[in-house]
Parts: structure tokens; sequence; C-alpha cells
């Protein structure tokens, strides 16, 4: 066995170790931990496609803000797991019954997978001879991929749209700072000086 | 490139228009220019799908096969436009008193009508999904507008946890046929997969169906549309019965024969026990429904195997009376919507069945026009609805699947049953707190065209009838 293919397998094996545990730890912040995992070692796997600039990607991304993102949401939010867990005990049998079938259909499927005539060649390396990784992104994305690209953008502005729209709410029953109207503050008029006599009052 | 983009330009315009009118919007009166910027998009909308509709026949596909501009993609986009622009129009109001009219509404409907329009022409996995995306992402935040309302708020959350698995099936079906045909071009995938597909590919296409018939509300992928359709506002439940859905119906044509053109045995089965599954449960679940809205889900779940029903078919016949369906319940949609909308006492939305008691008393007009959209939407002949399923019954049987015109026939008389009650109710109910008159010229006129076409398109429908056919000619060949 290569040093690529054990790699591989160590990289696969703990990418889908991480994947179950994600689901089954009984302790939200482990899952996240998990995900982590599983994040890296998918990470590793695009290493050994050559596809560095992605594995980065992934573990700048996901593994630096996404997962980190989780982490505080799991620890801020009040969510009763143990509720959830229960909730989803109920309906264990049935799950395992479909996930144990579907199992054996991509048993099925996997053990006895033929890839059609050509597909090899139709589909591309991973970076082309001689070019970066970055540089030939670029070139995909830019050029063949313009279209998609550009969709994906329309996409974060639809989720950026949503989010303000669902959560932005203009409270007018609270004092705010305005920077201006104190700037513009005249103090000859924000004082007023009162001379008090002794013995007198106001 | 500079091609490309001359085809997509219908797309560009209203992608740049949202963007403009976001940045103006947000800039200047936010919300007060909500109503205007309601009117504005209903009329590019209808601008576009004029364009569209005259821009002479012709296929061209746009990067590297990605885009597909032809004769089925204009008929699509042609009715989700036109469909969008109505319901924005017939909702403006609704939403203006409720206080839920705001400026990112009508953005919203036009980035999603963007989506629906890269959805039928697309010619890639990919582009299927940004398209798909990008449609589901604005639906998700318009169900969930109402946000101080429980309901609303549950309807988005749900639609989008359900949203997001399906996309999630799409996307692992998506992987298995790249990994199979090793590539995500339906003119690639058509070309690698001819007469039987090996098992991979048939795994990736039952995930790839799976998905998409979540995005019809096919049964058994229906269970969040009562749910939604009940919670939104009822304006937004009155786009999801009618764009969405015809753009899903059209990337499902797509998707089947674009990409799976060669294996058409294989489809053929799943589509038509969704189709079969559909159109029983959509019948005999609507039976027990007190809430007008919920109802109106299962009909278009319904609705949704009829034309299922055409597409299972498996023939251009097939794809075409899927087309002349949609449009026909696109229309009828319409016009029972914004009866819907009009339901109202003490100026609050009244959705409850038991109040349309002897409303025809009260509003003869109205009784009368809805009396002719629920005939049509059971399929009673003469009207235009009866046109639609005979369509689809008509290919089903050339088609060779007899049984299920037949369960479809048996599935449409006890679907008839709600809708006269309905008509029951309105006649010859017993005598109850009356709903408002609704004085809306608006809702008014869209109910009375829309029950006019259902009686006058019986001539010759428009011709629909002759416009489907080429359109279904250059999916299907």
């Amino acid at each position: 066995m290569t040093i690529a293919a054990l790699s591989f397998y160590l990289f696969a094996i703990s990418a889908l170790t991480g994947g179950l545990f994600t689901v089954i730890s009984r302790n939200p912040v482990h899952s996240v931990l998990w995900l982590i995992l599983s994040f890296i070692s998918s990470a590793g796997l695009f290493v050994l496609l050559g596809a560095e600039f992605v594995a980065m990607l992934l573990i700048i991304v996901y593994v630096g803000a996404v997962a980190v993102l989780f982490l505080f949401v799991v620890m801020m939010l009040d969510v009763d797991f143990a509720e959830l867990k229960a909730e989803m005990a109920k309906y264990l049998p049935l799950a395992l019954l479909i996930g144990v079938i579907l199992l054996m259909q991509f048993g099925l499927a996997y053990g006895n997978w033929t890839a059609a005539e050509g597909a090899e060649a139709a589909r591309a390396a991973v970076a082309p001879e001689g070019v970066t990784n970055t540089a030939a992104l670029g070139l995909l994305l830019y050029d063949k991929y313009f279209l998609l690209f550009q969709l994906a953008g329309l996409i974060l502005l639809v989720a950026m749209i949503g989010a303000i729209v669902l959560t932005l709410r203009h409270r007018q029953d609270i004092k705010r700072q305005d920077v201006l109207a104190q700037m513009y503050r005249d103090p000859a008029k924000a004082m007023e000086l009162k001379d008090v006599k002794p013995g007198q009052g106001l | 490139m500079q091609a490309d983009l001359n085809i997509i330009l219908p797309e560009i315009v209203i992608a740049v228009y949202a963007m403009a009118a976001l940045l103006f919007a947000a800039y200047s009166g936010k919300d007060k220019l909500a109503s205007m910027l309601t009117w504005l998009t209903a009329g590019l909308l209808v601008a576009m799908a004029l364009w569209i509709g005259s821009s002479g026949d012709g296929a061209r596909t746009a990067f590297g096969g990605m885009f597909n501009d032809d004769g089925f993609a204009r008929f699509a986009k042609v009715t989700i436009l036109l469909s969008a622009a109505a319901v924005l129009v017939m909702g403006k109001d609704y939403m203006a008193r409720r206080g839920i009219l705001r400026f990112e509404y009508p953005i919203l409907i036009a980035l999603a009508s963007v989506g629906m329009m890269m959805m039928v022409s697309a010619g890639d996995l990919m582009a299927l999904y940004m398209g798909l995306e990008l449609q589901s992402l604005s639906l998700y935040v318009v169900a969930s507008l109402r946000r101080d309302s429980a309901k609303s708020t549950e309807a988005g959350l749900k639609y989008f946890v359900l949203g997001a698995l399906s996309s999630g099936l799409l996307l692992y079906g998506a992987s298995l046929v790249y990994g199979y045909t090793g590539t995500t071009l339906f003119s690639g995938i058509i070309a690698s997969a001819d007469g039987h597909a090996p098992i991979g590919l048939l795994l990736g296409l039952v995930f790839v169906l799976s998905g998409l018939a979540f995005k019809v509300s096919a049964v058994p992928f229906h269970m969040w549309t009562p749910d939604v359709y009940e919670g939104a506002p009822t304006p937004i439940t009155a786009f999801f019965a009618t764009a969405p859905k015809m753009a899903a119906m059209g990337l499902f044509a797509r998707v089947v024969h674009d990409a799976f053109g060669g294996v058409v045995s294989d489809w053929q089965q799943v589509l038509a026990v969704l189709s079969l599954l559909s159109m029983f449960l959509g019948a005999v679940a609507a039976i027990g429904q007190t809430d007008i809205k919920r109802l109106m889900a299962y009909s278009s779940i319904a609705h949704m195997g009829y034309a299922l029903m055409g597409l299972a078919a498996g023939t251009a016949f097939g794809v075409q009376s899927m087309l002349i369906y949609m449009a026909i319940y696109v229309t009828m949609n319409v016009g029972t919507f914004a009866f819907i909308l009009s339901m109202e006492r003490d100026g609050q939305p009244v959705t409850d069945i038991a109040s349309l008691n002897l409303y025809s008393k009260a509003n003869p007009g109205r009784a009368m026009a809805m009396l002719i959209l629920l005939f049509s939407l059971a399929g009673v002949p003469p009207l235009l609805g009866f046109f639609g399923k005979f369509y689809v019954l008509r290919a089903a049987y050339d088609g060779g699947l007899a049984w299920l015109a037949v369960a479809g026939v048996i599935a449409s008389v006890i679907g008839a049953f709600y809708y006269l009650r309905i008509v029951f109710y309105m006649y010859f109910g017993e005598e109850r707190e009356p709903l408002e008159k609704n004085n809306s010229p608006v809702l008014w006129g869209f109910l009375m065209a829309s029950a006019a076409i259902m009686l006058l398109g019986i001539a010759n429908m428009f011709g629909v009838e002759s416009i489907a056919q080429a359109a279904a000619a250059t999916l299907v060949n």
C-alpha cells in the first residue's frame, strides 16, 4: 500500500467517524468538535486530490469560521437537547428501518459500480498541468462557470435580505446615541449658570 | 460571452432591477416605497413576459449548454412571470392593511422569479441547483414575512428545514449521476445513458426525482404543504400555489427529458407512483379540511398529481398536456386566491369554509364566478379545467398507462366532493354571520377575468394548445 492510499483510507475513515459521532454524540459541543474533525479530514482528502486551495479554504472558512459560529450558537442558545433527543427516540425504529434499507441499496449500487464509457475522461483533472490551483479556479469561476458564480452571488444577496427582513426591528421605545446632535450642541444653551444668593432659594 | 449574455438578458434585467430597487429603497423612503415598488415590479415582470413571449422561436444555448432558451423554457417563463405579477398586484392591498408590505417583498419576488427562470432553462445539474436555491431561499423568507405571528414563522421554518433536506437529497442524487457519467451537463448525461439505466445512475435519478418531487409537493414529499399554505400570509400562499409550481414542473420535465430522455422506462414508473399517490391523497385528505387555505394546499397536491401523470406518459404529447394543465391550473388558482383574499369580516381575514354560508345572497356575482372556478378545479365539463384533465388522461392512456388514467378519473370524482361542498355552502348553507362586502376592484377584476377565461377558453383555449405543442416539441425529440 502506498502512502497516498494509506492516507486516503485514514482521512476517509476519520471523516466518516467524525460524521457519525456528530450525529450521535450526547453533548452538542462534542458534536461540533466531531464536525471539525470531519472537516479537517475532508481537507486532507482534497490535498490528496491535488486541490490544495480548496483544502485550505475548507480549514479557514469551515473550521475557522463556520464551526466556531456553530460552537457559539450551541453554547449560547438554551436549547434543550435532551428533550429533542427524546422526541427523536420515538421515531428511531422507523428511522433505523429506512436507514438499513437505504444502506443495503447503496451496497448494491457501489458493490456493482460501473461508470459510463468516457466518464473518466469527461471528469476533468483538478488542476491542469503547469497552472496553480488558484489560477485554475479563477479561470473556471470567471469564465466557464461565470453564470453559476453570479447566481451564487444572487443567492447570498437573498440570504442577506432575508436575515435583515426577518430580524431587523426598529424599536421606538429606546434611547439611541445621536453623534451629530451631540457635536452640534451649543455649550451656551446646554448650561445655565445661576447665582444663588445665600439664604434664598431659587 | 457577449452572445451568452444576450441570451440571458431578461434574467439580467430583472436581477439588476432588483438590486437597484433594493439600494434605492434602502437609502430613501424604505417601506413607504413598498406600494410603488410592488406596482413597478409587477409591471417589469409583465414587460419581461411580453418580451420573452414575442422573442420568436428557435432554440439557443448559452454558457456551454448550461442555459437553454427554447420554446419550452419560454412557455414556462411567460406563465411564471405573468402569474407572479398577478399575485403581486392582487396581494398588495392585503399586505398593506396587515402592515407587512415591506419594500423587500416585491424585490424578493423578483429575485425568486429570476431563480424560477433559471430553473426552467437549466441545462446542467449545477445550474438547476442554483436556480432552485435562489427560488427556494426567497420563498422561505417571504413565508415567514409576518414575523410576529407564530404560525407564519412556523411555516417559514418548516419550509426551510424540509427544503434543506430535499436539497440534500437532490444534491446526493446529482453527485451519483456525476459519478456515473463524469459530467453535470444534461447533454452529457443523456449521451451516456441509453436504453436502461445501470444501478448507479438509477439511484442518482431516484434521488434527484425525490428532491424535485418535494418542490412540486408530490406525495410522499408533501408534508410541508398544508402547514406552509395555512401559516403564510394569504398573498404569499397564492404565490406558492402558482408560479413556483409551474417552475418546479418545468424543471421536472426538463430533467427527465433533457438529462434522462434515454431511460424513459426507468423514471416513468417513479412518476406514475408519485402521480397516483398525489391524486388520491390530495382528494381524500382535503375532505376533512375546514380551512380554505389548507383545502387549497391539498387541492394543489392533487393537481400536481395530474400534471405528473401527463409527464409520466413520457411522450411529447405528455409534456404538452402537462404544460396546458399547468397553464390552466395557474389561471384557476389566481382567480380562486383573489376570492380567498377578499374573504374578511370586521377587517380581519377569514379562512374558515363555514363562513361562506349563503355567500351567494349577499354577493351573487362573486359567488357565481367562484362557482365556475370551483367546477373548473373539480374538472366538471365543459369548463376549461375539464380540458386540462382530459389532456393529461389522454396522454397517460396513449403512453400505455391506462391504469393510471382510470385511477385519475376515480380520484377526480372523489376530489369533486370537497369543491362542490364549498358551492353547497355558498348557495344552500344555513344562515350565519355573513362576510363583509369587499369592494376591492383589483380582486374583483382578477376573480372575474379568471372565471371568464374558464368559460371562454373552451372555444379554442386562446391558442395555448398549439403553443404548448410547439414548446413540448422543443423539449422532447
